[in-house]
């Protein structure tokens, strides 16, 4: 991101919360970030960290009730779009930002022309005719690499594979040439090779294209090939965020080194058995007042269990919320030897 | 989808002469005289002449047979005779109800109408108000619009027609007198005064029939609804910038219409098969009230006819249901 251009998209403190028979889930607690035009940032972190709600919070996605977004605010352009009505938003939606869902197999409306699809948010925020929205549907099959274009636009989603639905996918997402591109763990569903082509895509089109993406994922090899930055999200908050190579080399947050430390190596032992973080991420019924991965933290002291870590700023554009980081309290700290 | 049908439409035919041949069969294996009805004077051997006459001496397998021939070959000769004003049929002999000593079939015409207009009317009015119900009823999902839409087809499903007919009846005809309580058929609608008259009186049956109707449909609907209410598909339409109509009114319905219209087309062999205990009810004389005379009456022709007649109808409803299914759902093809 060129320094001082204003971000594309400024997030603060964002909460969102759930209001279940359970009690109250705290799914979002005090989300701050930045996307700067252009870039691409990585969000990650284990299933049930808040990732995913925490971008479908931001366009208003999520079903309410049970969930309540707020407070917190979500600048995008000039507009806050937690305050705006749902008729505006839903010009944001699928206009402005984009979004590709984790499941191809599913996102797509079984009984609807791939062509249809396409079209209707062309027809939508950009008032095209039915023939024009026609002719830009196959140039934008044929930008995401689907041959013989026009005549597949009356095909049905069953008549496409795995990859290629993500790729009629990731085309109604760029329909209206958003600025941003939320992409929910694009990859997830699909097997190895296609998951390579599909980033090779998502590269190209973010060259070509220059939109902003959010990346979400649980794939940290997937973050390392092309994140610019990286958020590292935990109990619904970020815990450490970094430029990617700052973050790899340097990972401060010990949730985050937890994190590296399971991916498999392909150089290592063979015989030695896959490493995991002991434990369960937390179900927050109530805003966290403590450090929420105390528990499955080997560095944990009694402080952690009292008190919230900030996120403290750290060298390199790099901020981590753990106590380790802390500057006030590093020397005292009887592990951070180890840390 | 051509190739499908006709092979389904070949495939009916066995499945309906067994049909045709059980249900004969049960009626041959049934207590009951077709004699007994006549007056005790008749002397035994009179009385033995008459079913002689009725073709009751011959051996099953020829009475079968002769039912065979005369439903698929010489009645429809009688229909091509009375459409074209040809002479197929040459005077043969018609299947003839023991009863009545007339055509089945002519009997049958003489009660379709009613039973069309009565229960027929009840299910499209019931499926009419279904619809809305069962859509709204998954889109604000326990609130109190659905909660009672869910009380009133428990109660409309639960409560037997003959317990609300006769409510009905009790309450709008006996005590308040705004309808009547028995159902005229020679009533002719010729102007205003007759056709009022004539909604008047299908007012009561119909309310009745398209209650249980709506309960039964409004249940699919929603549950259809509720399936596809949380798809993934629906996410990404709102993720689209759709609005509330287009993502639930065009994104799910179409979904959710699926099964729905199964459940509908299955459901209307029903309507021909008539509301037996309706009809009754409201003494409307239709095809439902004409089978429970017929089993009364031991009138074998008369049963056997009409009892395939509806046999038919479900096997043709079924592929019919099977067919819609493959138009309205783009991942079934029949080829």
């Amino acid at each position: 991101m060129p320094k001082g251009a204003p971000p594309v998209l400024d997030v603060r403190s964002l909460s969102t919360v759930f209001h279940t028979r359970a009690g109250n889930v705290h799914a979002v607690n005090d989300v701050n970030f930045t996307l700067g035009a252009g870039e691409l940032l990585g969000v990650v972190g284990e299933s049930g960290s808040g990732k995913s709600v925490t971008m479908m919070s931001l366009i208003g996605l999520l079903p309410s009730p049970p969930a309540v977004v707020g407070p917190g605010e979500v600048i995008f352009g000039d507009r806050d779009l937690l305050k705006i009505d749902e008729k505006a938003l839903r010009e944001v939606r699928g206009g402005e930002i984009g979004f590709v869902f984790q499941d191809p197999m599913t996102s797509l409306n079984p009984v609807f022309t791939v062509g249809m699809q396409i079209a209707e948010p062309l027809r939508r925020h950009m008032g095209l005719s039915k023939k024009a929205a026609a002719d830009r549907a196959v140039e934008l099959l044929e930008l995401v690499g689907i041959p013989d274009a026009r005549r597949r636009l009356g095909d049905y989603p069953h008549q496409f594979s795995g990859g290629m639905r993500q790729r009629v996918m990731i085309a109604i997402a760029l329909a209206c040439d958003p600025k941003v591109l939320i992409a929910d763990e694009p990859t997830t569903a699909l097997d190895v090779t296609i998951q390579a082509q599909i980033l090779e895509l998502m590269q190209e089109l973010r060259e070509k294209l220059g939109m902003a993406v959010i990346w979400i994922t649980h794939d940290l090899g997937v973050i390392a090939g092309i994140a610019d930055r990286v958020m590292v999200m935990y109990g619904g908050q970020v815990v450490e965020h970094a430029p990617v190579h700052e973050l790899f080399a340097n990972p401060r947050h010990p949730y985050t080194q937890a994190l590296l430390k399971t991916v498999p190596n392909v150089h290592g032992e063979r015989a030695k058995r896959l490493t995991t973080i002991e434990g369960q991420p937390p179900i927050l019924l109530a805003p966290p007042s403590a450090c929420s991965f105390r528990d499955r933290c080997p560095h944990a002291w009694e402080l952690c269990h009292r008190a919230l870590p900030a996120r403290f700023p750290l060298p390199g554009d790099h901020d981590a919320a753990c106590f380790l980081c802390d500057p006030g309290l590093a020397p005292t700290s009887p592990e951070i030897q180890d840390a | 989808m051509l190739a499908y049908t006709i092979r389904r439409l070949v495939l009916a035919i066995p499945t309906l002469i067994f049909i045709a041949f059980v249900i004969f069969m049960l009626l041959e294996l049934a207590p009951g005289d077709p004699m007994a009805n006549m007056p005790l004077s008749i002397p035994p051997e009179v009385r033995e002449q008459m079913r002689q006459a009725l073709g009751l001496g011959q051996p099953w397998y020829i009475r079968f047979g002769l039912w065979l021939y005369q439903f698929f070959v010489v009645e429809p000769q009688y229909w091509i005779d009375a459409a074209f004003g040809t002479n197929f049929a040459d005077g043969a002999q018609r299947i003839i109800s023991f009863q009545s000593r007339s055509p089945v079939f002519e009997i049958i015409a003489e009660r379709v109408p009613q039973t069309l207009w009565v229960v027929g009317m009840s299910y499209i009015v019931g499926v009419i108000i279904a619809l809305p119900i069962g859509i709204a009823g998954a889109y604000w999902q326990y609130s109190w619009f659905d909660q009672l839409g869910t009380f009133i087809s428990m109660v409309g499903f639960s409560v037997p027609t003959f317990f609300t007919g006769v409510l009905l009846i009790v309450i709008f005809a006996v005590n308040l007198g705004w309808f009547p309580s028995i159902y005229n058929t020679t009533l002719v609608v010729e102007d205003w005064e007759s056709f009022l008259a004539q909604l008047r009186q299908m007012a009561m049956p119909v309310f009745v029939l398209a209650l249980y109707n709506a309960a039964q449909i409004s249940r699919y609907m929603r549950a259809s609804m509720l399936d596809n209410l949380g798809q993934d598909y629906v996410r990404t339409a709102r993720a689209k910038g759709m609005n509330e109509r287009i993502v639930v009114l065009k994104h799910v319905l179409r979904n959710s219409m699926i099964p729905v219209i199964t459940v509908i087309a299955l459901g209307v062999p029903q309507v021909f098969g008539g509301a037996i205990i309706t009809e009754q009810v409201f003494k409307v004389n239709g095809l439902g009230q004409l089978l429970i005379i017929a089993i009364q009456g031991s009138d074998i022709p008369m049963v056997l006819t009409l009892t395939f007649i509806f046999a038919v109808l479900i096997v043709a409803f079924n592929l019919i249901a099977d067919i819609l299914y493959g138009v309205f759902d783009p991942r079934i093809r029949y080829d």
